[in-house]
């Protein structure tokens, strides 16, 4: 109820402070480490090279990103499994 | 112990000049012995904020080029003779200088100041890389604006990299009002992102527009609230303890919403 007549003057959920406060500390995580993303695009192609000795992956789902853990830099990638290959198929 | 510390902040139109004038007229205010260097070579306006700008005979580049002896390019303050300013030349561009003759003049500048003012230009070419070659520490100036703010963390990184490890933040134009309603980034936010000592916080203020416009500085303006931000952040150079600012009361609607948790 108080949503909804907070929206009614214009007034969204997150202060806009927050918001900008929530921007930057993402954009600097990407800015402080100095990847480029020429270099993001390197960093996902040879991690698909590696992963697809083991398993088939769905290329167009996965999502390699750089999020701000605390203080430091966590390099995050959720790739979808599509089938695992058979052991005996792995390249030794 | 003389000391040189360049102002510097990576987005233009934050306040760097704004700063080193008025640090430099608090400085003079205090008795110290203090020259401001303007290195926006081709932008010059440290001469226009001071109110020297018919007063020019010579400039830095005739200095580190041998035409002149600093002596005669330095300009000396109306009101306060303790101050001068070394203005940059305003036809040439950034090439003319390079950071070992301004290396060179500082060192010289250290035997006959207490405090060594560099005002450096935008951006992260090589008029910052000069602008920053001299100084002992680093004065980052911001604002409240995610893009300022980003600038000056990129700046940051480029101290690092030059190996200037003391700097200091200064967060310029803060509006209270926003802050308060939530809409605007407050000192905390800018020092727990940046992860840097702040040593002031200035609120936008009209009396620095019309101190500007007639040429002095609004640290001397006694009626002033940045004026007073900048008279502190000038004691805190000095080394002394000075509390934060708290900037007014909160108005009715503020602490209403407060009270109904919106």
């Amino acid at each position: 109820m108080i949503d909804a007549i907070m929206k009614l003057f214009g007034k969204s959920d997150k202060p806009s402070r927050e918001i900008a406060r929530d921007r930057l500390k993402v954009v600097l995580v990407h800015d402080r480490a100095n990847i480029s993303p020429e270099v993001m695009k390197l960093l996902k192609d040879d991690i698909i090279k590696v992963i697809s000795n083991y398993m088939e992956i769905n290329k167009q789902d996965m999502e390699i990103t750089l999020a701000d853990d605390e203080n430091s830099v966590a390099l995050v990638a959720n790739i979808p499994v599509q089938r695992m290959k058979h052991s005996s198929k792995i390249q030794k | 112990m003389s000391e040189i510390i360049v102002i510097t902040s990576g987005k233009g139109g934050v306040g760097k000049t704004t700063t080193t004038a008025n640090l430099g007229v608090g400085l003079a205010i205090r008795g110290k012995k203090v020259v401001l260097i303007d290195t926006d070579t081709g932008l010059r306006n440290l001469d226009l904020l001071l109110g020297l700008e018919n007063r020019i005979m010579y400039d830095l580049i005739d200095v580190t080029e041998g035409r002149v002896p600093y002596k005669k390019a330095l300009v000396r303050h109306k009101k306060h003779d303790s101050l001068y300013l070394l203005p940059t030349s305003q036809i040439k561009d950034k090439t003319a200088l390079n950071p070992a003759q301004l290396v060179a003049l500082c060192e010289e500048l250290r035997q006959q100041f207490d405090y060594i003012l560099i005002d450096c230009p935008a951006g992260i070419e090589q008029g910052f890389k000069t602008a920053i070659a001299a100084a002992d520490c680093a004065i980052v100036v911001t604002m409240p604006e995610i893009s300022a703010v980003r600038d000056a963390d990129k700046i940051i990184g480029e101290l690092g990299r030059a190996d200037k490890e003391n700097i200091k933040l200064i967060v310029n134009r803060i509006r209270p009002q926003m802050v308060r309603s939530g809409d605007m980034l407050d000192m905390d936010d800018i020092d727990e992102i940046l992860s840097l000592e702040c040593i002031g916080q200035v609120p936008d203020d009209e009396l620095v527009v019309t101190s500007t416009n007639r040429g002095e500085p609004v640290v001397s303006n006694k009626e002033s609230l940045a004026g007073k931000a900048y008279s502190n952040i000038v004691g805190r150079i000095c080394g002394e303890e000075i509390p934060f600012l708290e900037f007014g009361e909160e108005g009715f609607f503020v602490k209403l919403k407060r009270v109904f948790g919106w």
